[in-house]
């Protein structure tokens, strides 16, 4: 398709990303001062974007929702961050982090732009340490690795369970030191309400100041997106309860190509559902994965008795337990990536043998009895304690376990009031991130000139599905090593443009189309809260376009949210009025973009005829259940153009090429 | 009303229409409460029911409900956060109340972080005394030499840690009967002063953030402790004395 | 930099603690002195002669002691203003039980019983002495001190406003002693639980020495 240009430069793939900057265009010093740059969201990606354009000289203005850029939700990525730096020597390369992403992203992502990650990688650790960010380290005084889902090195950098804020509050104190210094200027509680496109460049956006409700023209001579994920359409996922497709779906709707939305990673880790009360749902970190064995009753008799409180997990011998992941995996076995792994508990679930509390007995267990005691011995041992009893086991091995996950179960003990050392954790699938996202080249500019999209609202660099500790990889690598240079090619034209006039028509009427919405809510006067449009919408989503998909649920799904987002236009209520704090008027604007989203992502799973990552269709899998690809006629992006109705966007195809990785069926047995 | 399923509640809640108008406390019945929800999930509920009587809900901050954001600023039955330990307001679980309670809900309470509306206060001080010198001077470069070229001594490591872990929730000055704000400012200054990138300018930080923290109107500390104990991240108050130790050297050398 | 030294909120604490611990220094070794009373009227003589009539301590200690003194009051109520004033708009429910002693509390209230205190010490004690000695010039007796000490405590009223100061002291001490050290960042993994022992301790006994001291001379006046 001519539309799309990927930009991939040219030449060998280790050689493309260094090659290419050294032949880019720069700006000078004394020019950065005069261009103005919007970076929307200060999360992982646009924090360090915004921290690292302001060092440049470029004059930054930063925007969030919350009352501080640290709030940002990258804050509650719990894991770790990879990293090919082959401290523990067992084999870890910049080529296997590049091919273990693309491979864990089910071949559906691109190579050049995974290879410049991977190998901008070691960097990000570098410049974290050099902030001050205080990874775990091991006596020696060295950093300290551990292993995640999908691959078999060691190669995730952690800080206990908060690695995300950690790199956060790096990013967050590096742009503290530019806000100090004027060189960014930071607007907390601001709303990203459109992007201002001059003569076909993004040249700034409305934002709606939260406090006073005033809406505000900001001019720039580029835009950058960094606003997240679209989790929240599902109504209940890990995301924060203000993650929202909007900034992202504005830009979509004035000319943004809206990349694989279908590619959603449902996390396997979760805290189960509590009921109907919840308002979002509870991550616990695959890390947990390393030692906790994944297992539900052998015997579906022993599972409804355990639904019915008759019988505890604890009673359950060794041989009546399932431990699936490594029965049917046995070489990764609790290791599988994230979508594998959700859609085998799924089946279980679905299968019986459940062990959930909620109709559908929606959970299974995550044991760490075993780990205890293995690591037990090896502490009696280490302590020249040869004949320990089998409490002195467990007490040594209860301390080995609560040092590395300690605050991983206290937070499940806080939310579910059952300890994790006695009996299993109980977990099920949860949205948690999405792959899909804004289309962009390999500058990160989206198809409006100008306007770029960086971390999770782009969709370029996870495929299908996204391996553990891979997000603040990628976000991080994109604001700090990748924009700041490519930015610049384009913002080389603009250094005799001069600041850009908030007073023209373009910005008149993005201004006023905002106002009418704003005064549609505040008098629209229906009968439903906004939360109950959303929460309908999330339980389309969940059943009919959520793990496991098929082409009857989907058109089904097309059509219902076509149903409720017109209803949604006709008895939504929003109370207040709009000159001040409104949660819920914040609330609507946001839902009315999910609204379409939701549409738009149906479709992308009904046209994707195939299984591939976190996309599962029911009707294309192999006789073991396993996700079935369909290379041949799949292998590509598929972007799609806004028209004026979600259901009606025009379907653009990148064609991926794989010229470093050979395209296999992925295998994790 | 007739007793439901799950726990009914009385609530008394500040009610303010903005940071220019006077507040008050307005009294709310919610009733059928799973156990099981957490505090802000009542909280919905309260404001689904308030919008059902076509009242304004209740302002609150919040986002990502999982105790790490550091939003949810609430002073609950007389406590940051409310009852509970190392907890934030959406790690309460409303299984910690007795069906019949009455529950106080207020905003924080300090100079330095008025009211906007409701229970939401403006902290954006903590903004400003961390652009004062909460950082380390590093560009972005990719240059920086190689994250294993310091070793850093697993016990001041994992100290700095701790107090990397605050979240810059309020809940210190909240609590503090001074207002004081030494404790989240501690955090920072004693992270970076632990770790060799952060000694570089270790004196010029501790001097600067405390002037900020001066300016913005926060009280003095008195060493009660209740900052430590009412920290939903357990920062020590071992970081106040690291703090005071590294303000001292700094003005005397 | 030395000029930020006790200006901003951690000079003035610094400034506090530093006043707390001379503070704390002149109170050992004012009940050293007094605690002789109980068993040698000798040596309480001697050294209350000494104390009264040694130059250095009359004229430069003891201004010192006087600015120490003062300074902490001072500064403690400087301090107590500012930190009000941190709060404009109060709690309409405050738990401060759940999270921090009463004494740690309320050092106003125990620091204002105490000024109280040295107000009615400095009446019976410090006023007549420097009546006697600067203004009446009367000639020096150095065996009167034992017996002014006992007269004073054959008062009742007198003994049990003593002892009741001396609870609020030690309850002062029992925050105060330790909150010093921190004041100062002296705080050690290894040393700190030894402060707070000996924190506790000195702010139990030396204010129980004393009630002992008022107790015992009144029972004996009986």
């Amino acid at each position: 398709m001519s539309t799309l240009d990927s930009k991939v430069p040219e030449g060998p793939i280790a050689e493309k990303w260094t090659n290419y900057k050294n032949n880019i265009r720069l700006v000078n010093p004394a020019n950065k001062r005069s261009i103005d740059v919007i970076v929307v969201g200060t999360g992982l990606a646009g924090g360090s974007a915004a921290a690292s354009l302001a060092e440049l000289g470029y004059n930054v203005k930063a925007f969030c929702y919350q009352d501080s850029p640290r709030r940002a939700h990258s804050i509650a990525a719990q894991g770790g961050i990879n990293a090919a730096k082959n401290y523990q020597g067992d084999g870890d390369s910049t080529y296997r982090l590049f091919y273990d992403t693309v491979k864990g992203g089910d071949y559906r992502s691109r190579e050049a732009n995974v290879y410049r990650l991977a190998e901008v990688s070691a960097n990000i650790i570098d410049q974290c340490v050099a902030q001050g960010v205080p990874f775990a380290r091991d006596y020696g005084g060295l950093l300290d690795n551990r292993s995640f889902g999908g691959v078999q090195v060691s190669r995730t950098f952690y800080a206990k369970g908060q690695t995300g804020q950690q790199l956060l509050l790096g990013a967050y104190s590096a742009m503290s030191r530019q806000i100090g210094k004027g060189k960014i200027q930071m607007y907390n509680r601001h709303e990203m309400m459109d992007v201002v496109v001059v003569d076909g460049k993004a040249r700034g956006i409305i934002a709606r100041n939260l406090v006073t409700g005033e809406l505000e023209r900001h001019s720039a001579h580029a835009v950058v997106i960094g606003s997240g994920g679209y989790g929240n359409v599902f109504f209940l996922s890990t995301n924060a309860m203000g993650s929202n497709v909007s900034a992202a779906w504005k830009i979509h709707k004035k000319g943004a190509f809206f990349a694989n939305p279908c590619y959603t990673q449902i996390h396997p880790t979760c805290i189960p559902q509590h009921g109907d009360q919840q308002s979002k749902l509870t991550l616990m970190s695959e890390s947990l994965r390393n030692d906790g064995r994944i297992w539900v009753p052998a015997k579906k008799e022993d599972a409804e008795a355990i639904r019915a409180g008759k019988l505890k997990p604890t009673d359950l011998k060794e041989e009546d337990r399932d431990y699936y992941l490594e029965r049917r995996y046995p070489s990764f076995g609790n290791l599988v990536p994230r979508d594998v792994a959700s859609r085998a508990a799924k089946e279980r679930c679905d299968a019986g043998f459940g062990v959930g509390t909620n109709e559908s007995g929606e959970a299974v267990y995550l044991d760490f009895s075993s780990a205890i005691m293995r690591y037990g011995k090896e502490e009696a041992n280490i302590k020249g304690i040869h004949n320990a009893s089998e409490t002195e086991i467990k007490e040594l091995g209860t301390k080995v376990v609560e040092a590395k996950y300690g605050n991983l179960f206290q937070m499940y003990e806080k939310i579910t009031a059952d300890n994790p050392y006695e009996t299993p954790m109980k977990i099920y699938p949860a949205v948690h991130y999405t792959m899909g996202g804004v289309w962009v080249d390999y500058n990160l500019m989206t198809t409006i000139p100008g306007c770029y999209a960086i971390g999770e609202a782009n969709f370029s660099d996870h495929g299908a599905n996204r391996l553990g500790a891979s997000a603040l990889m990628q976000g991080l690598a994109d604001g700090y090593f990748v924009l700041p240079y490519t930015i610049g090619d384009y913002l080389a034209d603009d250094i005799r443009t001069g600041a850009i006039p908030t007073d023209s028509k373009e910005f008149e009427e993005a201004e006023k189309s905002v106002q009418e919405q704003m005064d549609f809510f505040i008098n629209n006067k229906g009968k439903h809260s906004v939360d109950y449009f959303h929460k309908r919408l999330g339980k389309v989503m969940w059943n009919k376009v959520g793990m496991a998909r098929n082409e009857k649920g989907l058109k089904e799904a097309i059509e219902e949210i076509k149903e409720i987002r017109e209803q949604f236009w006709k008895e939504v209520s929003v109370p207040g009025n709009a000159n001040g704090i409104n949660q819920e008027l914040e609330k609507a604007a946001r839902v009315a973009d999910f609204l379409e989203l939701g549409e738009l992502f149906a479709r992308d799973a009904l046209e994707r005829k195939e299984s591939c990552g976190g996309h599962f269709r029911e009707e294309y899998k192999t006789e073991e259940g396993e996700a079935m690809r369909d290379d041949k006629n799949f292998t590509y992006v598929a972007a799609w153009e806004y028209t004026g109705e979600p259901s009606k966007a025009k379907l653009h195809k990148e064609d991926l090429k794989y010229e470093n990785i050979e395209l296999k069926t992925r295998s994790y047995k | 009303m007739s007793a439901t399923e799950g726990l009914n509640l009385t609530l008394k809640v500040w009610r303010q229409k903005s940071d220019k108008e006077k507040g008050k406390m307005e009294t709310y019945q919610v009733s059928g409460i799973s156990p099981d929800s957490s505090f802000l999930e009542m909280m919905d509920i309260l404001n689904e029911q308030l919008i059902a009587e076509d009242k304004e809900p209740v302002a609150f901050d919040h986002d990502c409900r999982e105790g790490i954001c550091g939003s949810c600023s609430m002073f609950i039955n007389g406590e940051a956060h409310g009852p509970g330990e190392m907890i934030t307001t959406c790690q309460l679980h409303m299984r910690e109340f007795k069906d019949g309670e009455t529950i106080y809900i207020e905003p924080w309470r300090a100079k330095a972080f008025p009211v906007i509306k409701d229970l939401v206060v403006d902290r954006s001080s903590f903004d400003r005394i961390m652009a004062s010198g909460g950082f380390v001077s590093v560009n972005t470069s990719g240059n920086t030499q190689d994250a294993n070229a310091i070793p850093i001594d697993k016990h001041d490591a994992d100290k700095a840690f701790d107090a990397a872990t605050c979240i810059g929730c309020g809940a210190c000055v909240a609590t503090c009967k001074n207002a004081s704000a030494m404790l989240f400012v501690s955090a920072k200054v004693s992270q970076l002063a632990l770790l060799p990138q952060g000694k570089v300018e270790a004196k010029e930080r501790v001097q600067n953030m405390v002037k900020q923290m001066d300016e913005e109107g926060f009280g003095n500390c008195t060493n009660t402790g209740a900052c430590e104990v009412e920290c939903p991240k357990g920062i020590s108050l071992e970081n106040i004395a690291r703090m005071n130790r590294e303000y001292l050297k700094s003005s005397i050398s | 930099m030395s000029k930020q030294l006790f200006s901003g909120s951690i000079g003035r604490k610094f400034a506090m603690a530093l006043s707390a611990l001379f503070l704390i220094i002149f109170l050992l070794q004012h009940f050293t002195i007094n605690f002789t009373s109980v068993f040698s009227e000798k040596t309480f003589n001697e050294l209350s002669h000494f104390m009264g009539t040694n130059p250095l301590i009359q004229f430069v200690m003891q201004p010192i002691l006087m600015f120490g003194v003062a300074f902490h009051f001072i500064m403690g109520f400087v301090l107590e203003i500012k930190n009000r004033n941190a709060r404009a708009v109060k709690y309409a429910k405050n738990n401060g039980a759940a999270n921090s002693s009463w004494m740690s509390r309320n050092m106003i209230w125990s620091g204002l019983f105490i000024l109280f205190f040295l107000g009615f010490h400095f009446n019976d004690f410090w006023i007549p002495e420097m009546n006697y000695k600067y203004i009446e010039v009367k000639a020096e007796d150095p065996d009167r001190y034992y017996d002014e000490v006992v007269h004073m405590f054959e008062n009742p009223v007198r003994v049990i406003i003593y002892c009741l100061s001396f609870v609020f002291l030690a309850l002062h001490l029992l925050h105060g002693f330790q909150s010093a050290f921190q004041s100062m960042g002296a705080r050690h993994d290894k040393y700190t639980p030894a402060i707070e022992k000996i924190g506790r301790a000195y702010a139990i006994l030396i204010p129980v020495g004393f009630i002992f001291i008022a107790v015992f001379h009144y029972v004996n006046s009986l």
